[in-house]
């Protein structure tokens, strides 16, 4: 009896074992043995004879080199693309291992020459690149302008994803430091926006790989200009390994502090806050619910030591389907504005880890965009009587049930969709369902993943929805260029202006914008002057909140983090974010000598 | 026996075809698609949105009619390709799943066989001694009603936080390079043994109360009682009440086996252990087709292996199907 138990359990284990083998050795030629897979099967399997271990020296990351991370990634980052063209690159493909020509600063609102020396429009329509010397790519070959020359011409190919060619008409490397851009009618803000964004690449390695199959290439091992090199990568890790031959050693006597970087895949919630507290990680960029508590008893660090505690990331708005009646009506978008309390959102929902949104939605880092007397003369606070005034004055009635009811009398129940499981807006989203129901205003949720809810938001089948599209940046261009983006696009590939919003007079303003020089900011505040007038009176979005740049830090191992009162720098490791001056935070923290 | 099987196995190939048409279908069901996904969490200009859709669409051949897709997928499943990972950036799907497969198979195969093992071997004992069936079986009942979740988070913050005898996440030390040396496997142990021994106790005590429960209608069964009338030795009925009260038992562990890929969904997010539980809800969130279609392709496939075990298995336990076999009256 039991000999036959242990036969049925050993043929199960055969059976399994035998199906396993069965599909690896399936034609698909280009598996390689990921490097966890193997000695982990072989370590499971160590029951049966294997080659035995050695006591061997075994790889590892000493603490006192290594900075440990979480919060960028989701999938397993040995399936994952280290090509810095894919539009969802590994962390630090683009800053630690590719680098741009400059770095934006999004809380000076400067930037910082970095692969190149200089950028200067030398007129109207020219742009001239000095590229910086001595600087070469990891594998020992020379950086030079026909790098840069080569980078903005493969923008031509679809795949890149690149919008540069509606305007550059031309790119030459004139001689080894010097690239000239030529363009016609020249999108100065997108333009400026480009060259901190997107990464310059070798054009020795990526010369022969230009074709439409360029997002194929996975790219692991990539030759690039950073202080990082890719090491490895495993099903819940990846880990770089600092470039000693970094340029910025020399030419502008900085280095990054840690030798490796461990970048965790996320887990739950609970996981990134125990191995912070145990100083497992040094770094978690992942919202943690209620960490203004851990902060307030000393457990965790936050940029700032007190509320908002976060710097801002973008601006949470609510969205609303202006195809649908009553939206289509600026009045009643105005009343919804009035009406939610925003402050709950604030304090109730994320514990003082965010702030409430300028009534223009402007981020921090354009608030000298801000027109502040016509902000205080038209924007909306959280008010309900308020609400129930302009409600009033544009003619809307309660029905029977207490509710406000459209102008035909017929009965109005709006929904509010966000996507499920994320936990602190479904939060949000039951609070803007409260504020709309004690206005009078009925309202219910709508309940979609993050997936059904963007096809939602295409097809303008919503009537109010949560959205947060804009990131921050260096220019309020792309939040204009969100908020009234015209012609209205094919539904399948919307990605902006999700309420049809439709005011050409904004439209035109928003193109004048996008072709105004970066230095010439009171041409910026004039336009966008206007355009806050547009979206004051207009409504089209209504601002919420700012989405905190979410990021807590250990001092266990590595201290000197940015902070208030230290260095000024988005803790970040996001993608988009080295590039924004992250990058500053390796070469500034500190290893804690004990 | 021949006919038997043959008789199986085509029951087996048809739930094959209709399970993985069904496994094909679900996914495109879904609204949005992978493509959406991808992009939308990238910040593409509007100008070269349709270019990059178009460009992802035909890399993934999903610019073809849908009745030319599903004949693609079941050409290249019969040439054992699974497809490519829209999220995973085109990563071949066997590849993925391939990575990942390793941790949950160590992870599960041991807890669902030993806590089988354990579970059952405890409950028969526990059938018959009054004392332990009194303590055991509350603490069984418990055991098995506790949500897994929550189970598995005290556990994490006993052990893992609380003591730090095992650490909290990941398949080994984030400190280390896999290789074939103590210090390695030694760290795969320590962070196998938390997810183990939660799943190990959430089993034992389910086939624990199912033994126990079985052994004691068994041995208040005709049969019983007549052994026992005859003067048959205890041990004797007992054995006897043992080896039928394993037969659902055993048919219990082959679905359990079968499903164990989607099983440790909740372990590995708990433990931030890596496996295909975690894939798995990756390729939902994403709506990977293709990634999605081969973790259920290999839960099916699991399914029908396991069951079919249990058909071999059930020929030797259960005399009753060897009578079957030979045309007598089962």
């Amino acid at each position: 009896m039991a000999k036959r138990q242990r036969f049925v359990a050993l043929l199960a284990i055969l059976s399994l074992a035998t199906a396993a083998c069965g599909t690896s050795a399936s034609p698909s030629p280009s598996v390689a043995p990921s490097t966890a897979a193997s000695p982990a099967a072989s370590a499971a399997a160590s029951a049966a004879p294997s080659p035995a271990p050695s006591a061997a020296a075994v790889e590892s990351y000493p603490r006192n080199e290594t900075l440990y991370t979480t919060g960028t990634m989701w999938g397993p980052p040995s399936d994952a693309s280290y090509n810095p063209l894919d539009p969802n690159p590994e962390m630090g493909t683009v800053g630690l291992v590719y680098e741009t020509l400059f770095l934006y600063d999004p809380i000076a609102d400067t930037f910082t020459p970095w692969l190149a020396e200089s950028g200067t429009w030398t007129d109207a329509t020219t742009y001239t690149i000095k590229t910086r010397s001595g600087v070469t790519w990891s594998d020992g070959q020379p950086f030079s302008a026909a790098d840069v020359a080569f980078t903005i011409g493969l923008a031509k190919l679809k795949a890149v994803g690149s919008n540069i060619w509606n305007y550059v008409t031309d790119a030459t490397a004139t001689d080894d430091s010097t690239v000239v851009v030529k363009f016609s009618n020249p999108a100065y803000q997108e333009w400026a926006q480009w060259t901190y964004n997107s990464p310059i690449l070798p054009q020795h390695i990526w010369a022969a790989k230009a074709n439409e199959d360029i997002l194929k290439d996975k790219n692991p091992n990539g030759v690039g200009t950073g202080p990082y090199m890719y090491k490895t990568a495993a099903q819940d890790r990846m880990v770089y390994v600092k470039n000693d031959n970094w340029w910025a050693k020399t030419a502008l006597n900085i280095d990054v502090q840690p030798k490796y970087i461990v970048d965790i895949v996320n887990g739950a919630n609970n996981i990134a806050l125990g191995l912070l507290m145990q100083g497992g990680i040094d770094l978690s960029n992942n919202f943690l619910p209620g960490v203004a508590t851990l902060v307030d008893k000393g457990y965790v660090s936050t940029y700032y030591k007190q509320a908002p505690y976060m710097l801002s990331a973008n601006t949470a708005w609510l969205a609303t389907n202006d195809a649908k009646k009553p939206m289509d009506d600026a009045a009643f978008r105005q009343a919804i504005a009035w009406s939610i309390n925003v402050p709950d959102i604030v304090n109730k929902v994320y514990g003082n880890i965010v702030k409430a949104a300028d009534p223009t939605g402007l981020l921090p880092t354009w608030s000298k965009y801000v027109d502040t007397a016509q902000r205080d003369a038209l924007g909306f606070k959280y008010d309900p009587a308020k609400a129930a005034s302009i409600l009033a004055a544009a003619g809307y009635k309660k029905g029977g049930d207490g509710f406000y009811t459209n102008k035909d009398g017929s009965p109005l129940k709006l929904t509010v969709v966000v996507p499920t499981g994320w936990s602190d807006w479904e939060a949000a989203r039951d609070v803007i369902i409260a504020s709309l129901k004690a206005a009078g205003i009925n309202a219910e949720a709508k309940i979609a993943d993050y997936n059904a809810r963007t096809a939602a938001l295409q097809k303008g089948d919503f009537d109010l929805a949560v959205v947060n599209d804009v990131q921050l940046g260096s220019t309020p261009w792309t939040y204009y260029d969100f908020m009234f983006r015209q012609p209205l696009q094919d539904p399948a590939a919307k990605n902006r202006n999700y309420g049809s919003f439709s005011n050409a007079d904004a439209w035109a303003l928003v193109q004048q914008l996008d072709k105004t020089q970066v230095s010439d900011v009171a041409g910026m505040q004039a336009i966008t002057s206007k355009l806050q007038k547009i979206s004051l009176t207009d409504m089209p979005i209504i601002p919420l909140w700012y989405n905190g740049a979410w990021s807590q830090v250990s001092n266990a191992a590595w201290t000197n983090w940015p902070s208030d009162g230290g260095l000024h720098v988005y803790p970040v490791t996001w993608n988009g974010y080295w590039q924004m001056s992250a990058i500053k935070m390796l070469t500034e923290i500190k290893l804690v000598t004990k | 026996m021949r006919g038997y099987f043959g008789r199986k196995l085509l029951i087996y190939a048809l739930t094959f075809v209709a399970a993985a048409t069904i496994d094909w279908l679900i996914p495109r069901f879904m609204p949005g698609n992978p493509v959406q996904a991808l992009l939308s969490r990238s910040h593409v200009t509007p100008e070269a949105l349709p270019a990059l859709q178009a460009y992802y669409n035909s890399l993934f051949g999903l610019d073809q009619p849908i009745f030319q897709q599903y004949l693609n997928f079941w050409s290249s499943l019969l040439h054992g390709d699974l497809g490519r990972s829209v999220y995973l950036s085109g990563s071949p799907v066997t590849q993925v799943i391939m990575g990942a497969l390793p941790y949950t198979v160590a992870l599960l195969i041991p807890a669902i066989l030993l806590s089988w093992w354990a579970g059952n071997k405890f409950g028969a004992i526990a059938a018959r001694r009054k004392w332990l069936d009194n303590a055991f079986l509350p603490v069984g009942y418990i055991l098995t009603a506790t949500p897994y979740m929550w189970l598995g988070i005290v556990i994490a913050w006993v052990l893992g936080t609380v003591f730090e005898v095992f650490p909290i996440s990941g398949g080994y030390s984030y400190a280390l390079e896999p290789s074939l040396t103590w210090t390695f496997i030694g760290s795969l142990a320590s962070h196998w043994v938390m997810p183990f021994a939660s799943l190990f106790l959430v089993g034992f005590g389910g086939w624990a109360i199912g033994m126990r429960n079985m052994i004691i209608y068994e041995l208040d069964a005709d049969y019983s009682r007549y052994l026992t009338s005859l003067g048959a030795p205890s041990s004797l009925v007992r054995r006897y009440a043992y080896r039928n009260a394993l037969l659902p038992q055993v048919t219990g562990l082959a679905l359990q086996l079968g499903v164990i890929v989607a099983g440790a969904l909740v372990t590995e997010i708990v433990f931030a252990y890596p496996g295909i539980g975690k894939l798995l809800l990756a390729a939902v969130q994403n709506q990977d087709y293709f990634l999605l279609q081969g973790i259920f392709l290999f839960v099916i496939i699991g399914v029908l292996i396991a069951n079919f075990l249990v058909d071999i298995a059930y020929v030797f336990v259960d005399p009753r199907t060897r009578v079957g076999m030979r045309g007598g009256p089962a």
